[in-house]
């Protein structure tokens, strides 16, 4: 607000005559915003300056040159093929990855649990009701990386040995070296079934479509999602069969110490996740029920008044509603969930902080990667927000 | 996080003071009236808190032997434990005054760190226990084994080196703590377990079945392990490089805790020049003429401090072997004070 707007019968020309230059709200509204800038840039120059001198005079190395020069040690789990031959950079980026992978895995299962135990909460089966109550009082209350420690050394460890795998059928097996899966391998002939595959989802998402607007137009329903669900698995069995199975798996086998080949879900990977998914649900739980409850149940009585069932009602009338208080809340769960993915280092998993310590230690360049965590969690943290926030003004009340 | 607190902080100590550890250490340590001494969490034998909650172990009798050497009084010393990663910053920062934690001399450390070493306290080498029902009886044998390792020590690197250059394929699974790495060794998480051999054999006492473990008797690495200090302290470097060599001359000369009083009306001329009966030698050092008398006084010399934390009578056992005189067949060979 401007004085002119506050009196917008005083004429222009007269206020320099009346009042100081000091005096003027909206000058000396900017005078204090450019000290104040100023003064914040000058401060953090001077903290870089000072700590590059004080690092010279202590002939302590400093720079980002050793991102470039060799690793040399290797990373036990990588999504990307990664050999102690990669530089320090290409170490880090296996770092981040595997944090982002835990995140959003850990993200995805906390959301599931968290929704089916909050609704849970508010079951009317008495039993559900009080299981889902044990469930949210006894993981919210332990702190992660208990948790964490309770999974890996408590529950996995105790597994047998490699060479005593829990065999579970199927070339799938469980030890105290994680769970072994059959890994497929697709020949020549693959690419086809993927795009008839493809091609079904557009077909059922198509059909999915028609069918809301048949509904809308006339009332009548339509199976959709069956139908839809039909066109895929026709159409991706039907290309299987013509291109001649080009599919099969590769099968662990038991060697001196391990298992080789197929896929392998190890333990410090499967504890994390189960710590972090299972601790942020409580809290992913208590922030549905909150949601839920805030949906007046006059909307609840409105829609069996009208001949919804449970499952309908729930879906389509009292869920999206919640989605509005549930989504701002639900984004710290998230933030939380992905800083608390650094815990990994107690267990050995490969993350960020974990990869960046082993770093750390081998070229003693401690402000530079402690920098570099800093700043990767903090543009994590601000591509999920923003995410989050696009979604929450989705889904926010629009008002007609 | 208490782990990455400790980098943290020292970057935040590195960007706001305007001027520290530049001080003489020595004279700082005086007039605190104590030297802050950064050790292992806890390796038995070198820096581990007995059950009474005492500090004992080699690198921590190294500590008293300064602090008796600066105040004749060993006791006058305050521990920093310091795992793998927090070690070095906390030196660079000045949190401790010396780093006595079984820490490997290699080149890199010793000119990028803003540190230097002082001396070599031990020399070990790199060596792998695995359990015995694995029929393993050597190193070349573990292609494909899951390994544990400690992280941030140039034992991870000496791993990846070793197995690439033999062509083995292994799984590293890598732990921040030593107590971390041991109980998922212990509970059958890797196949075998790699540190310097003096700490192989303190960790398998640790085990809940030391038995069921064996040491493989290959080598892969020199690990010469000593104490470091800041760059640019020559003074404090001096006294931390001589003690280490009063400790060996002591040996050698025969002077030990029991008999220095005696030995210092000793005829040897060598015996009366590191006791400080002849000659200035203590000035030049910063310290009393009879600094060195002072490091025997109050913890004994190399060979009894060996004896009482590694050698037969500790429960580790290990033989002096490298780590003998060099009059004896090892390497320890301490600078005349002449």
């Amino acid at each position: 607000m401007t004085i002119q707007a506050t009196s917008p019968s005083a004429p222009r020309v007269e206020r320099p005559a009346r009042s100081s230059f000091l005096n003027d709200p909206d000058k000396r509204g900017y005078i204090i915003q450019a000290v104040l800038l100023v003064l914040v840039v000058a401060f953090i120059w001077w903290l870089g300056h000072n700590t590059a001198q004080n690092l010279q005079r202590l002939h302590i190395a400093s720079g980002f040159g050793f991102l470039n020069e060799r690793a040399g040690f290797n990373i036990g789990q990588s999504l990307i093929p990664y050999s102690g031959d990669r530089s320090y950079g290409y170490a880090l980026l296996v770092g981040i990855i595997n944090t982002i992978e835990v995140a959003i895995l850990g993200i995805v299962i906390a959301t599931i649990v968290g929704v089916l135990v909050g609704v849970g909460r508010l079951s009317s089966n008495w039993l559900i009701r009080q299981l889902a109550t044990v469930y949210v009082e006894l993981f919210r209350n332990i702190p992660p990386l208990l948790v964490i420690f309770f999974w890996y050394f408590g529950v996995l460890a105790v597994l047998p040995n490699p060479r005593d795998a829990i065999n579970l059928g199927l070339g799938f097996s469980l030890s105290n070296r994680g769970l072994f899966t059959p890994k497929p391998i697709f020949e020549h002939g693959a690419l086809y079934v993927g795009i008839a595959i493809l091609v079904g989802i557009v077909a059922a998402w198509a059909l999915s479509r028609w069918a809301t607007a048949r509904q809308m137009r006339t009332g009548q329903q339509f199976p959709s999602f069956w139908a839809g669900l039909a066109v895929i698995v026709v159409l991706g069995a039907a290309s299987f069969a013509a291109t001649g199975a080009p599919l099969h798996f590769d099968i662990p086998v038991k060697t001196r110490f391990n298992l080789n080949g197929g896929s392998q879900l190890g333990p410090e990977l499967v504890s994390l996740l189960l710590a972090l998914a299972i601790y942020t649900a409580s809290f992913i739980a208590e922030i549905v029920r909150a949601g839920i409850l805030s949906v007046s149940h006059g909307q609840t009585e409105a829609a069996y008044s009208l001949g919804l069932k449970v499952g309908p009602t729930m879906r389509k009338i009292i869920l999206p509603q919640a989605l509005r208080v549930v989504i701002p809340p639900l984004t710290s769960e998230y933030l939380n969930l992905m800083k608390n993915t650094s815990l990994a280092v107690a267990i050995g998993f490969a993350d960020l902080v974990a990869v960046g310590g082993s770093i750390l230690n081998q070229t003693g360049q401690s402000v530079e990667v402690v920098l570099i965590w800093m700043l990767v969690y903090l543009g994590l943290s601000l591509i999920m927000a923003v995410l989050m926030n696009w979604y929450n003004r989705k889904m926010a009340l629009v008002e007609r | 996080m208490k782990r990455t607190f400790l980098p943290a902080l020292a970057g935040a100590a590195l960007a706001l003071s305007a001027s520290f550890a530049g001080a003489a250490t020595l004279d700082t340590v005086k007039q605190k009236g104590f030297l802050q001494c950064g050790v292992n969490t806890g390796l038995p034998g070198f820096g581990n808190p007995n059950e009474k909650g005492e500090w004992t172990g080699f690198d921590v009798d190294y500590c008293r032997a300064i602090a008796s050497a600066v105040f004749g009084d060993p006791t006058k010393v305050k521990f920093t434990p310091l795992d793998a990663k927090e070690r070095f910053t906390a030196l660079q920062s000045g949190e401790v005054d010396v780093l006595i934690r079984n820490t490997t001399w290699t080149m890199s450390r010793d000119t990028s760190l803003g540190l230097k070493f002082a001396g070599v306290n031990y020399y070990d080498g790199q060596g792998f226990m695995v359990k015995k029902s694995l029929g393993v009886k050597s190193v070349n044998e573990l292609s494909g084994a899951s390994i544990c390792v400690q992280s941030g020590t140039d034992t991870e690197l000496n791993l990846a080196d070793y197995f690439k250059s033999h062509n083995m394929q292994y799984n590293p699974v890598v732990f921040e703590k030593v107590s971390e790495a041991n109980s998922a060794y212990d509970s059958g998480r890797c196949d075998a377990y790699t540190t310097d051999q003096s700490g192989l054999y303190a960790t398998r006492l640790q085990l809940q079945k030391p038995d069921d473990t064996i040491v493989l008797p290959e080598i892969i690495s020199k690990e010469p392990l000593g104490p470091v200090v800041r760059q640019g302290d020559d003074v404090w470097f001096n006294v931390v490089k001589w003690t280490h060599y009063a400790l060996l001359d002591a040996e050698e000369l025969g002077v030990t805790q029991q008999n220095a009083d005696q030995m210092k009306s000793s005829d040897n001329p060598d015996i009366k020049r590191l006791l400080g009966v002849q000659g200035n030698f203590g000035q030049g050092i910063g310290l009393s003429n009879d600094w060195a008398y002072k490091i025997v006084k109050g913890v004994g010399n190399y060979g009894e401090l060996f004896e009482k934390d590694l050698g037969q009578s500790s429960p580790l056992k290990i033989q002096r072997g490298e780590n003998a005189l060099w009059n004896k067949g090892g390497l320890q060979y301490g600078m005349p004070i002449l």
